[in-house]
């Protein structure tokens, strides 16, 4: 059964076509991932799933219900969580606050009930501060849950990114490059990490370079070149795919 | 968490009835007023620390909403609708008890609005030229929300200096005091000055209460968020747009409630208080203040406030807040009361002495 359905996706900036015609299905509980040369459209791609911007045609279904023309916090809303390329915590707040802005979609308290700390309200925020902790918890991050976010390590940092989006408690994750700028020991940890959230039922949508993360983890794979799907298969079959081999090794002769 | 925020409420409270006390037995009370007054304007300061400090949007428009509210109230509760009363909307409001008549300064009857309705026209009407010009213009950032709400302050300004109704240049004086519950009324009188101080302060004290529930919250911590990473605050599911837009009401209607209120207890009000200088001013306080400290903010908000209206600035008053924005964002763009800054100078003083105790 297919969580995500792409259908026949175009969005261009001027007279650049970021995406052109893709369409692809996610299955509910996998892992897919999304590879490409630079520039190829992946996170054009990403951006119009999760609400940043909106195709010129094509239809994003998520669940069956069409989702494409929706504002983020509606996309994040109906379940679907993503994490940044280029990280973003929020700035001047710690750990623990970035994790509990992840529970934001799971609680109600609005101005007129937060500026009177009404009884329940604070009822709320003790549950929203012990979910999040249990969250670092399981991402290993407790001792740093009062350390400000962007104070912390470049690794700990896109653990902390992926914790956020977890407290959302999404049904599809999708991760924009989280290995980039982690070593091999933290790529490692990253891909144990991902392959775990599969694991708790979570169906992961993600855009990486790592070959070796994507390989390992993945159970299936698409590939983007100049904005359109040139495959989309399991991953051995990408590995053995000439076209794919092609687009990332260039040509034979040339 | 929350037994802290009400220990400092406590501290307040003590420190107003100390400053009391204080003035009472040195005899200083005069300085009361000013501190009364100072009070209301922190209303403001503390309405734009949220926007500015929390939401991380800024307002240079804030004195527009104070006057909004300000001259409202004032026309409604000076200008004579005597000539009118046969009008079916206002002969509606009369049997509705919400006009009241009064005599005039020669002893001529006149029919006027109550406080109590002025003031809620007052700020309805300041909460729906926020909600209208807000929606559009929070679409802006940065230097462009700036100028957008400078430009907004620039139009109420040539408004209210532009009506014959509003007084021109002169404002609207002789505005009647404003009976808030049977025995409470805001009046510059000099009899009720100690009452009116409490007053004043009552109401500061409410307003900051609510303020340090709402910085507490669910919505002030979403509100940071969207100060701290605006895409990932939607992508987390805020409805960023709405979260501003609210913040940016909610902080003009404490404008627009400080402006019913001052003019009410000085009796009258001027263009000036519209005017960009006094924008500015509220800005430059909210950033000696530390920026996302609403404590900050009040103290700042009334020591400035008080020294300017003693007169301590002379003729460069204007002058000294231009300088202390120009100064904060040069030396300490985060703000001055901040407690990492507290922090860092312990650290500094602790090291020093440190290596004293060394040598």
């Amino acid at each position: 059964m297919a969580i995500l359905e792409v259908r026949d996706l175009s969005r261009s900036f001027g007279g650049l076509q970021a995406v052109f015609n893709v369409s692809f299905t996610v299955k509910n509980g996998s892992i897919k991932a999304l590879i490409g040369p630079n520039g190829a459209g992946k996170t054009t791609l990403f951006n119009l799933i999760s609400g940043f911007l909106k195709p010129d045609t094509g239809s994003v279904l998520f669940n069956n219900q069409k989702i494409h023309g929706l504002k983020p916090y509606q996309v994040a809303g109906k379940g679907l969580s993503r994490t940044f390329q280029h990280i973003k915590l929020f700035h001047k707040m710690t750990v623990l606050e970035n994790i509990m802005i992840g529970r934001h979609i799971h609680s109600k308290a609005e101005f007129i009930s937060g500026m009177f700390n009404l009884p329940w309200t604070q009822r709320e925020e003790k549950a929203i501060r012990e979910r999040s902790l249990e969250i670092l918890n399981f991402l290993g991050l407790s001792e740093m849950a009062d350390a400000e976010a962007t104070s912390l390590a470049y690794g700990q940092q896109r653990i902390a990114e992926l914790a956020r989006a977890l407290a959302c408690e999404p049904k599809l994750l999708l991760l924009d490059e989280p290995a980039a700028g982690l070593n091999m020991r933290e790529t490692a940890e990253m891909a144990k990490l991902i392959a775990r959230i599969r694991d708790m039922g979570i169906t992961v949508l993600i855009v990486e370079h790592d070959m070796s993360l994507v390989m390992n983890i993945s159970d299936e794979i698409i590939v983007l070149s100049y904005g359109q799907k040139i495959a989309d298969d399991i991953p051995l079959a990408i590995q053995k795919n000439s076209e794919v081999i092609r687009v990332y090794l260039g040509e034979e002769d040339a | 968490m929350g037994h802290q925020r009400y220990l400092q409420i406590l501290g307040l409270i003590s420190a107003v009835i100390a400053v009391q006390l204080f003035t009472y037995y040195t005899d200083t009370g005069h300085h009361l007023t000013q501190l009364t007054m100072s009070a209301y304007y922190s209303l403001v300061i503390i309405g734009l620390c949220l926007l500015i400090g929390y939401a991380g949007q800024i307002s240079l428009g804030h004195a527009g909403f104070f006057a909004i509210g300000g001259y409202i109230s004032a026309f409604l509760t000076t200008h004579n609708f005597l000539p009118y009363k046969d009008n079916y909307f206002i002969s509606f409001l009369s049997k509705s008890g919400l006009l009241a008549s009064r005599e005039d300064l020669y002893g001529g009857q006149i029919l006027i609005f109550h406080p109590w309705a002025a003031c809620i026209a007052a700020v309805l009407f300041a909460v729906i030229v926020a909600y209208l010009i807000g929606g559009p213009v929070l679409k802006l950032k940065g230097h462009y929300l700036a100028m957008a709400t400078l430009g907004f302050g620039i139009i109420v300004y040539k408004i209210v200096l532009g009506t014959e109704k509003f007084g021109a240049a002169d404002g609207i004086s002789d505005v009647p005091s404003f009976v808030l519950l049977p025995g409470v009324e805001i009046t510059g009188k000099l009899p009720v000055r100690i009452m009116n101080y409490y007053v004043a302060w009552v109401i500061v004290i409410i307003c900051m209460i609510i303020l340090l529930n709402l910085i507490n919250s669910r919505i002030g911590r979403a509100l940071r968020s969207i100060h701290g990473a605006e895409d990932a605050s939607n992508a987390m599911g805020v409805n960023t747009a709405k979260y501003k837009l609210n913040t940016f009401v909610l902080s003009a209607a404490f404008a627009s409630v400080a402006g019913v209120f001052l003019t009410h207890y000085n009796g009258g009000i001027g263009p000036s208080e519209a005017s960009v200088m006094k924008s500015v001013r509220y800005v430059a306080i909210v950033a000696v203040g530390g920026m996302a400290n609403l404590w900050g903010a009040l103290i700042m908000g009334v020591l400035l406030n008080f020294l300017s209206l003693r007169g301590y600035f002379g003729t460069y008053d204007d002058a000294v807040f231009g300088g202390i924005l120009i100064l904060i964002m040069l030396f300490a763009p985060e703000g001055l009361l901040r407690i990492d800054l507290f922090r860092s100078l312990k650290g500094m003083f602790l090291k020093i002495s440190d290596s004293k105790e060394k040598t």
